[in-house]
């Protein structure tokens, strides 16, 4: 059977290139990075080597990268270090409302410690409005977050508007950019953000690294306490051969991306031009040309996403949904439901994240297998006889 | 995707009775489309017994073998024996459901109670409004 991967929101594949250049550090280069010998010092090369690496990935000085375990914790560092080491100026935050769960539950966090939290709101294409944002920052705003892109419906954030509208508030400015780091062209100076988060796993590097970037002279609190590893920020010793991955990972990024961006937005327009005239009653959920090169996401009306995931899977296909069927918790998509859809669509919840490892071949097979499926649920959907009724009524 | 038994997947795949009645003798719907999963049951009676049963699901993946391991069980039965299909029942003849899918998902058995019911007020027989029975999923 035909395997096709299009859950690259989840995780991408590790490019074989970054595993050959990790394989020397779970083998034979085994140091810890801190220690004053021969063995030490390798290791402490090769984590400053991948430090300048990443740092150029996103214009940045490689002195303030600061390694972390993941996205989920450079988000986590951020929203809680940048807020409460400013909390003597003010205890006010500025987020919107479709940041990723590691942003909004520590901003909850801090609520409940004492913080005030405003969330900006997104339009139906899932986009934050710059005058919004900077109508909700206040005198004693300390941290706006507001996230580069979103994975789950692929808009772009105006991140380089946003700052320019906040930049006279004295409040520091971070952006979650795990979704487009490595991705598109993120540059901090241009995007004019004070912090910003990436993760190796959404660009071809390992799970279990990620950054956070604070530029030089923005206070943060340390996140893991200990040791001196990551300047006293984030104490433990250093995952050198995922670090290891990441610098590659970026490198291979910042030489390939422009080629990645024309072949990924060539394959996703074609799934979210082609669908439609195979499928009735199907929209594209997030913004139609400001949104992730890889990402098609789409609510397809009358069926539930969980079952689409599992008539796919049959066939080799993997894809996501931000149905509530499909969350543990059972709860439709904070991101969906923020951009006005109504909960009944929500479940028909469909995304389809591309990498650089997809094909023509594999979207085809997409729209290929995908129509029979809905017609199958469909035919035994409710809601569906109701639409079809309906419209007969109607003609 | 969920941790899901084989007969689970086997009535996922394979639906039995999926279908509308056109002369239903008692139509009943249970669940609605804002919590994700809407169910309706068609039956037939024929000497007090279910001649035939059928259903549409909108849901997931267990919500929609729920519906058609209920339409199997149920037909041939006596309305007497038919309300005896429970969703604890249920969950059991599937091989169990996962936790999270246990209540949502799992409201066959009350669908079709609700056709039975539809059934029996057409026959002018009054029926006392049947309560969800969630306490004995667990």
């Amino acid at each position: 059977m035909r395997k096709v991967y299009l859950d690259n929101a989840a995780t991408t594949p590790v490019l074989p290139e970054v595993l050959e250049a990790m394989l020397p550090y779970q083998k034979e280069i085994y140091g810890n990075p801190q220690s004053l010998h021969s063995w030490g010092d390798e290791a402490r090369e090769a984590i400053e080597d991948a430090r300048v690496k990443v740092a150029a990935l996103i214009g940045a000085e490689p002195e303030e990268i600061v390694f972390t375990a993941s996205g989920s914790e450079s988000n986590n560092f951020a929203i809680k270090g940048l807020a409460t080491a400013r909390q003597s100026k003010g205890r006010h935050i500025v987020i919107s409302a479709i940041e990723h769960f590691s942003v909004l539950h520590s901003a909850r966090t801090l609520e409940k410690q004492g913080f005030e939290l405003t969330l900006v709101p997104v339009d139906k294409y899932g986009m934050v409005d710059p005058e919004e944002v900077a109508r909700s920052v206040r005198e004693d705003t300390v941290l706006i977050s507001i996230m580069h892109a979103n994975s789950e419906v692929g808009t772009i954030q105006p991140i380089r508007e946003i700052a320019r509208f906040v930049k006279e508030a004295g409040a520091i400015f971070h952006t979650d950019a795990v979704a487009t780091a490595g991705t598109v062209p993120v540059d901090v100076k241009d995007l004019g953000v004070g912090a910003l988060s990436l993760a190796g796993n959404q660009f071809y590097g390992p799970k279990g690294v990620g950054a956070l970037w604070v530029k030089r002279g923005v206070r943060i609190l340390p996140f893991l306490e200990g040791g001196v590893q990551e300047g006293g920020r984030r104490a433990g010793t250093e995952n050198v051969p995922a670090i290891v991955g990441l610098g590659k990972a970026s490198e291979l990024s910042s030489k390939e991306m422009g080629a990645r961006v024309e072949r990924l937005s060539a394959l996703r327009d074609k799934l979210i031009e082609v669908l439609p005239s195979r499928i009735e009653r199907v929209f594209l959920t997030g913004h139609p040309t400001q949104r992730l090169p890889g990402t098609a996401s789409f609510c397809i009306e009358f069926i539930e996403g969980e079952s689409m995931l599992m008539l796919l899977g049959h066939q080799g296909i993997a894809a996501a949904s931000g149905s509530a069927c499909t969350s543990k918790a059972l709860k439709a998509s904070h991101v969906l439901l923020a951009m006005g859809i109504p909960h009944e669509i929500a479940h028909g919840s469909l995304l389809f994240s591309l990498g650089v490892t997809n094909t023509e071949e594999d979207i085809d097979y997409v729209l290929e297998v995908l129509p029979p499926i809905v017609d199958r649920l469909r035919a035994i959907s409710p809601l569906y006889a109701k639409f079809s009724k309906e419209q007969k009524r109607g003609s | 995707m969920p941790a899901y038994s084989e007969k689970v997947m086997d009535h996922f795949m394979n639906p039995r009775n999926v279908g509308e009645i056109e002369d239903a003798d008692g139509i009943g719907e249970e669940g609605n489309p804002v919590c994700g999963d809407l169910m309706t049951f068609y039956i037939k009676v024929n000497d007090n017994r279910l001649s035939d049963v059928k259903f549409k699901t909108f849901g997931c993946g267990a919500a929609i073998a729920v519906s058609s391991i209920v339409s199997e069980m149920a037909i041939g039965k006596t309305l007497e024996e038919a309300r005896k299909i429970t969703p604890a029942v249920v969950a059991k003849e599937l091989g169990g459901l996962p936790k999270n899918k246990n209540h949502c998902s799992n409201l066959g058995a009350q669908a079709l109670n609700r056709a039975i019911d539809n059934y029996l007020e057409k026959q002018g027989i009054k029926v006392k409004t049947r309560r969800r029975r969630e306490d004995e999923d667990e």
